[in-house]
């Protein structure tokens, strides 16, 4: 089979998205498939149109090619391609939007507020911080509404830390978020299919936001499948697969929640999850008994089993 | 960081953030010129291995460098190293025991921390001011590690135009701190990448020169001075430290690049380097003025940054509620790049509002247009973080804000070096 992969791209996890593309491109290469390696530019119509893979495997991370711009795009070319559908990746890339479909699903996840800036800008949203702070308490967590790999999260400490990381979460998105800081354990939860995966729990050294920590080996610790009596983590698995189908996934994705004392929160979904070799969606399969070349036959078998949604001539 | 930093190399990026000397300053028919005299006369050598210790012809042009900043080294004290940074690897490498201590400038040069790490040293950062590193406060940590017992494996200073700070260490300083390495039997590894680029002021001289050489390990480097493309540099250290570089340059790569050895010797011979230096000088003293104008034109007026005398970098400090490596990702959507100032500290988190601008690397038009997209962003995050507390931005000087109304509209698209 001819398989593009579609990986860098203008977005900030470039480099990230390099590494899980290459590795990708190994493990079809051992699988007897054509490989076309694609570095998502300017001329990616171009290139699709011209090479005419069979399928497309996305490697990409980040908006333009988590949110749903490159999917459409594919949808648009007829060519079946790896990961959620065009819906689920719009739902999962915006944490917002995720967050009110969960909350409308019935699925636990941290209490929050979001804004854009014309909040700020024209209608003085910054009286309203007060309340907020005392509403979500302190610490509490600010993000970029749309945004990977922890950039721009910041843990806030006290409520005249909140302007300072609102500046630094706008510096990747226009919508930012305010959320409920829920102590516990750090898990992630892959769902493969219809399948829930082994569960991953982080236990990161040091700052737990922190973008280099995620990428190097190292500075964070896993440990799969995670140490949790086998209800725990059921129950966990039943949360990320309501999770995947609340949000209209298909592929893969990876759920990241905290196990709070009171049971798990989901924090939000990855659509494309990282594939490099620190990555954990890979560890999960490899601890159900998958190596890695397996686990990217059945992403690529997932793919050309979905119909495009697209609409015919 | 390193992630956000991949993307900078788009080719429609301004980087700000690179280090790089101008070598389109050299000219290409000298280049073609000593190259096929090479071909020609010295063919089978050039292309043959080396001593590991370099040919003595490198060390004397060496000897020329140095004895142009008023030092004079013994030729066996000096190795041929492939470039400066294999210099800074060597004398980790020869030095540095697992735990061992090593002092180094807050800020320090952002490559050379990965390499006292990967040998396990524990690193430890002494302030500096505009007048380099507070030897004061160098000397209250050296007497408090010799209370616990502890002695640092050596102090790694860029006194001379520092990177990424831009600033120089002053001479009562250069004095107070070989004083120190001498009373604590301490080496210093004195790095003097940029020393000739000096574009204002009276020259100071070298640790090395002051020291005589018993404490200071001296790390040079043909890359600012000529190119970086030919990997060519050199440590003078006393003979039991230098043995032991020796052995490890020999097993990291036998010796330096033979070839290009041969180009410095023939480049030496032309007795023309001390007057492409005095071009670089010119060039780059033009290009640090015209950064600094920027910097006053576009920064706010609450800014603050080095203008540093010589050597390749600015040193920016912005109000302290902007994340320099967040403005970062908002500044490669306006197609600018910069070192933030978080890299060239350990604990990641100290220099967050600081960044490193290079100027040596690009003309003045870019220049003016990378930092007037930067300090565009700048003033976005500003008025983002005063709306959102309700503080007001101090002014800016009025014949500034007229000047820029003026000349706003008149801002050129940005005319590509690759195209004119």
């Amino acid at each position: 089979m001819k398989v593009a992969v579609l990986k860098g791209g203008r977005s900030l996890e470039r480099g990230v998205s390099l590494r899980s593309g290459a590795r990708v491109e190994d493990a079809l290469e051992a699988l007897g498939h054509d490989v076309l390696p694609v570095d998502a530019g300017a001329d990616l119509v171009a290139v699709l149109t011209a090479e005419k893979p069979d399928a497309a495997f996305v490697a990409l991370h980040g908006p333009g090619g988590e949110d749903g711009t490159v999917q459409e795009l594919l949808e648009i070319l007829r060519i079946p391609y790896t990961g959620p559908g065009v819906a689920a990746c719009v739902r999962c890339m915006d944490k917002v939007l995720a967050k009110h479909e969960m909350r409308a699903a019935g699925i636990p996840t941290p209490d929050f507020v979001a804004f854009n800036d014309t909040a700020f800008r024209e209608f003085g949203a910054a009286q309203a911080l007060g309340e907020i702070e005392r509403t979500l308490g302190v610490p509490l967590i600010v993000k970029p509404a749309r945004g990977g790999s922890s950039l721009g999260v910041k843990l806030v400490a006290s409520a005249d830390e909140v302007p300072e990381a609102l500046v630094s979460a706008f510096s990747y998105d226009d919508r930012v978020l305010l959320e409920r800081r829920i102590e516990g354990r750090e898990l992630a939860a892959s769902v493969l299919g219809e399948d829930a995966l082994p569960i991953v729990e982080a236990i990161p050294k040091g700052d737990a936001f922190d973008f280099e920590a995620r990428y190097e080996i190292g500075r964070t610790e896993y440990h799969c499948p995670a140490e949790l009596d086998a209800d725990v983590a059921a129950a966990v698995q039943e949360v990320a697969l309501a999770t995947f189908r609340a949000l209209g996934c298909s592929g893969f994705a990876r759920v990241d929640l905290i196990l709070a004392a009171d049971g798990p929160q989901v924090l939000e979904v990855n659509a494309i999850p990282g594939l490099t070799d620190t990555s954990l969606l890979p560890m999960a399969a490899e601890a159900a008994g998958m190596r890695f070349e397996q686990l990217v036959e059945r992403m690529l078998e997932l793919a050309t089993e979905r119909p495009l949604t697209a609409p015919l001539a | 960081m390193r992630d956000l930093m991949a993307i900078t190399a788009r080719p429609e990026v301004i980087s700000l953030a690179g280090g790089l000397p101008d070598t389109a300053t050299f000219p290409p028919r000298t280049f073609a010129a000593q190259m096929t005299k090479i071909a020609q006369e010295s063919s089978a050598q050039a292309l043959q291995y080396g001593p590991t210790e370099g040919f003595e012809e490198t060390k004397d042009c060496i000897l020329e460098v140095m004895g142009a900043e008023g030092m004079l080294p013994d030729p066996d004290d000096v190795l041929v190293t492939t470039g400066g940074q294999q210099a800074i690897d060597l004398v980790a490498k020869s030095l540095i025991d697992p735990g061992d201590v090593v002092v180094c400038e807050a800020p320090t040069y952002p490559g050379a921390v990965p390499v006292f790490c990967s040998y396990e040293a524990e690193v430890i950062q002494v302030a500096t001011d505009e007048d380099g590193m507070r030897v004061d406060e160098l000397e209250a940590l050296l007497e408090r590690l010799r209370g616990e017992g502890r002695r640092p494996k050596f102090i790694y200073s860029i006194p001379t135009f520092q990177n990424p700070g831009g600033m120089t260490l002053s001479l009562e300083r250069r004095r107070r701190l070989v004083e120190l390495a001498r009373h604590h039997e301490v080496l210093i590894a004195e790095d003097n990448p940029y020393g000739l680029l000096r574009y204002g002021g009276e020259p100071l001289p070298p640790l090395y020169h002051l020291d005589g050489g018993d404490y200071v390990i001296y790390l040079g480097t043909f890359s600012k001075i000529l190119s970086p493309g030919i990997r060519l540099g050199w440590a003078v250290a006393p003979p039991p430290v230098m043995e032991k570089m020796v052995l490890g340059k020999q097993a990291a790569d036998l010796c330096t690049s033979t070839l290009t050895q041969y180009f410095v010797r023939e480049y030496f011979a032309e007795r023309r380097w001390l007057e492409y230096v005095g071009s670089l000088i010119d060039i780059y003293r033009a290009r640090r003025n015209a950064m600094v104008e920027a910097l006053e034109r576009f920064f706010p007026p609450d800014a603050s940054w080095t203008v540093p005398e010589g050597g390749l970098f600015v040193w920016a400090t912005l109000p302290p509620y902007i994340d320099t490596t967040d403005l970062l990702a908002k500044a490669l959507r306006e197609d600018v790049a910069f070192v933030p100032g978080a890299a060239a500290f350990i604990d990641g988190s100290s220099g967050s509002h600081s960044m490193r601008l290079n100027f040596s690397a690009s003309d003045e038009d870019v220049l003016r247009e990378g930092v007037r997209r930067i300090g565009r962003v700048i003033d976005e995050q500003m008025t983002l973080f005063q709306t959102i507390t309700g503080e007001h931005p101090v002014p800016r000087p009025p014949a500034h804000a007229d000047e820029e109304a003026e000349q706003a509209p008149n801002v050129l698209p940005l005319r590509r070096r690759a195209e004119g």
